[in-house]
């Protein structure tokens, strides 16, 4: 019996074009724009100037708190200016721009592709090392990685569970990754197992990449204490919840993190991440990007260096194409649609998307039939149809009665709706403004 | 790039279902019923079913365009639903002129007085139906016989069923003199145009399920409760209160639980619900039927149990992601 996660969820096409591409490196850009905000939580603070050489690899801005991250150059070159540049969210936010000269890199990164698979560290040493190199969630959500190996007192991580699902439509980085790293990610297991200080990792995988889940099976045949979980394929698996659901039984309860229950579930991409940066010394400053699209004539998997603007990506996988109508930076369901190929690429990037003129609009927004299939889809529970209608009513203390923040903004409702209505739109309306009314009540 | 990208909050991507193909899956559940009554029933059949499509889809246009002065929309099939199912409601004699009132009740009163399609509290079909259960009393219980070529009535199984208990005869003697199961089941019974067959009705059940329309919870929620509660009553008193089974298959209950208590606009919107909800109308009918001084409950049940939908709505909750506190 295949395992999945029991409540809601929705089966969009797979469009998986990209999955067969092996990962390319991406030559290096002229310049790389890098932003200092990358992650959950405060900015990061630049500690480089104007005129500043740099090297790849380098610190250019340091971790302004807790839960926040180093932020390291991509390239070597000279520091052209510090200023506000857009990124994917549309909003100007400060970043690094560096002018590329060559590719010298810092001499304490090893360069070597060789598998180093043994460690001698503890776990504070692992996790400084995480945390020094900027690792943050490569799946999209970019939390830093070294606060949820921290875990608040009186709680414990009984399980690492790594995230290989990729339930997203059309994104392909993270198979391939399984398929071609599988090795290093098993090594990148066993120290965040050590840093956690847990004898259990399961890495769910869903069952559309056999090939995947075989490889890794077969790499860690011999370690009982890791373990491949092939998922039953349903939209939103690899959300945290719905995973944690289906590899441990156990809900996360409202309002509280996976901790609660003894899980810290961590992406592949980060997983490889934290191996190279512990063993060999890289920091996170290049990522795995899927590039694909119905209309694209070379979708490919391409190793990109943060700040590079996705036009370049674009142009490796053929040229944008002539009947594009959107252009979105991550998957089709969560992804968020771009206004311009000057977007940099950021340590969230996991795909670039290029969607046809004729699939780029949303159908006209007819009445409400109360048919119930936004209820029956929501992973977690809830009512996206009243959902919307009391945020439309501004009635926010009912919205936050009805569980309005344990949205998780998968889409499944908007997808689903029949009648075309913008459900997700007026629940993220919604929750900015209860999450804001709970914030000042704390005060 | 000269061309503006197109910008707009995600999911970027939708399923394929839409309202109109939900409301044409619908009446294609509702073909065998309609071809059977056509069968039986001749070309009665077909003009009652005409007089009320149209009616329901004329009446929905006017008031759309000049009464509320909206762009009027009538596309989506929602009105040619309410149509068949006021047709599948009434006697296939019934004159031509009380059927467009029942329209003009349904869709004026029943949809449009509320803001049309998604706004109604009422099934509309049945608001017509109901009105004129009373205003038009004679023509609305006078049964065509089968195959009749000459326009004689007769009685529906469970009108006789209520006579004869209320004059006292014991339930057993009754039965003989009514249809066989087998009869009831195909279909060779008088009574309503949309009613009379099981089969037909269950292979439109079998459509929906299959095509994802509706979910099993209200129509076995309701059938379950009548079959359960009439069950009880009959094995207190086999001579006062008729077999459960028969009790399914005649009258309205089979077109009431799978077309009429499954409308989604005025049914509730999450299992739980909808299981109460369905609870509530199998309980009301059988009690109509077997105490109220009508033979047929199930109208009136879904009507008033459409009533408390907002109140089970606002009640019962969908099971939440990691507890309901």
């Amino acid at each position: 019996m295949v395992k999945t996660f029991k409540t809601g969820g929705v089966h969009p096409a797979g469009n998986k074009i990209s999955a067969g591409k092996a990962i390319e490196e991406l030559p290096l850009p002229k310049t790389v724009n890098i932003p200092v905000a990358q992650h959950i939580g405060a900015p990061a603070a630049p500690v480089v100037a104007k005129g500043d050489k740099v090297k790849t690899g380098q610190v250019i801005a340091r971790s302004s708190g807790f839960v926040s991250a180093n932020i390291h150059s991509s390239a070597s070159g000279t520091v052209v200016k510090i200023e506000n540049i857009y990124d994917s969210s549309g909003y100007p936010k400060t970043g690094i721009v560096i002018a590329v000269e060559g590719d010298e890199w810092l001499e304490t990164i090893d360069r070597s592709t060789a598998l180093k698979a043994d460690f001698d560290l503890d776990s504070k040493a692992i996790t400084d090392k995480i945390m020094e190199a900027g690792i943050v969630g490569l799946g999209g959500a970019t939390f830093p990685t070294h606060v949820k190996l921290m875990p608040p007192p009186g709680m414990k991580a009984e399980v690492l569970i790594i995230n290989g699902v990729e339930c997203e439509p059309y994104l392909t980085a993270d198979h391939r990754l399984m398929l071609e790293k599988g090795a290093e990610i098993v090594v990148g297991a066993r120290l965040l197992m050590k840093a956690l200080n847990v004898e259990k990792a399961v890495i769910g995988v869903e069952n559309n990449k056999p090939d995947a889940i075989k490889n890794l099976q077969e790499i860690i045949k011999d370690d009982n204490r890791i373990s491949v979980m092939p998922l039953h394929v349903k939209y939103p698996q690899g959300g945290e919840k719905q995973l944690i659901k289906a590899v441990t039984g156990r809900e996360v309860p409202s309002g509280a993190l996976p901790i609660a229950v003894g899980a810290v579930v961590s992406n592949v991409g980060t997983v490889f991440a934290v191996y190279e940066a512990v063993q060999k010394n890289k920091p996170l400053f290049e990522r795995v990007v899927t590039v694909t699209g119905k209309s694209l004539s070379n979708p490919s998997n391409f190793k990109v260096r943060i700040g590079t603007a996705i036009g370049e990506l674009i142009e490796a996988a053929g040229g944008l194409p002539e009947d594009t109508g959107k252009i979105i930076s991550g998957g089709p369901m969560m992804g968020k649609a771009v206004a311009t190929t000057e977007v940099a690429v950021t340590k969230g990037t996991s795909g670039i998307l290029i969607m046809k003129e004729d699939e780029s609009h949303r159908r006209p927004m007819e009445n409400c039939i109360r048919c119930a299939r936004c209820v029956s889809v929501c992973p977690m529970g809830l009512e996206p149809f009243f959902l919307m209608t009391v945020s439309e009513k501004q009635l926010w203390d009912k919205a936050e009665e009805n569980r309005i923040m344990d949205c998780i903004e998968c889409g499944s409702c908007s997808f689903t709706c029949p009648a075309n209505r913008p459900l997700l739109d007026y629940i993220r309306l919604g929750k900015s403004k209860v999450g804001a009314l709970i914030r000042s009540r704390k005060k | 790039m000269n061309k503006l990208l197109t910008i707009s909050p995600s999911p970027h991507v939708h399923a394929t279902d839409s309202v109109n193909k939900i409301m044409y899956r619908v009446i294609l559940a509702l073909v065998p019923a309609l071809i059977w009554s056509v069968v039986v029933f001749g070309l009665d059949a077909v003009r009652v079913t005409l007089v009320s499509v149209i009616s329901c889809v004329a009446f929905e246009f006017v008031i759309q365009k000049y009464i509320l002065k909206v762009t009027p929309k009538i596309s989506d099939g929602s009105a040619v639903i309410t149509g068949i199912l006021l047709a599948f409601n009434v006697p296939a004699s019934l004159p031509w002129w009380i059927i467009v009132i029942g329209a003009l009740a349904a869709i004026g009163v029943g949809k449009m007085s509320f803001g049309g399609l998604g706004n109604n509290p009422f099934n509309p079909a049945l608001v017509g139906r109901v009105f004129l259960l009373i205003s038009f009393p004679v023509q609305m219980t006078s049964w065509p016989a089968l195959h009749a070529v000459d326009g004689t009535t007769t009685a529906t199984p469970l009108a006789l069923l209520k006579e004869g208990i209320k004059n006292g005869q014991p339930v057993h003697d009754l039965m003989s003199k009514l249809p066989q199961v087998s009869d009831l089941f195909y279909g060779n019974i008088p009574g309503s145009m949309g009613e009379i067959s099981a089969l037909m009705l269950l292979i439109g059940l079998a459509y929906m399920l299959w095509r994802k329309v509706i979910t099993w919870h209200i129509p076995v929620g309701v059938l379950g409760t009548i079959f359960i509660f009439q069950g009880i009553l009959w094995l207190v008193n086999p001579d006062h209160f008729i077999e459960p089974a028969f009790y399914l298959l005649t009258g309205g209950a089979m077109l009431g639980a799978i077309f009429m208590a499954t409308d989604m606009v005025t049914s509730p919107m999450n299992p739980r619900g909808q299981i109460i909800f369905a609870v509530g109308i199998g309980v009301i009918t059988v009690l109509i039927r077997n105490f109220g001084s009508y033979p047929e409950g199930i109208s009136f049940a879904i009507l008033i149990m459409n009533a408390f939908t907002p109140l089970i709505n606002a009640y019962v909750k969908p099971k939440r992601f990691g507890g309901n506190k």
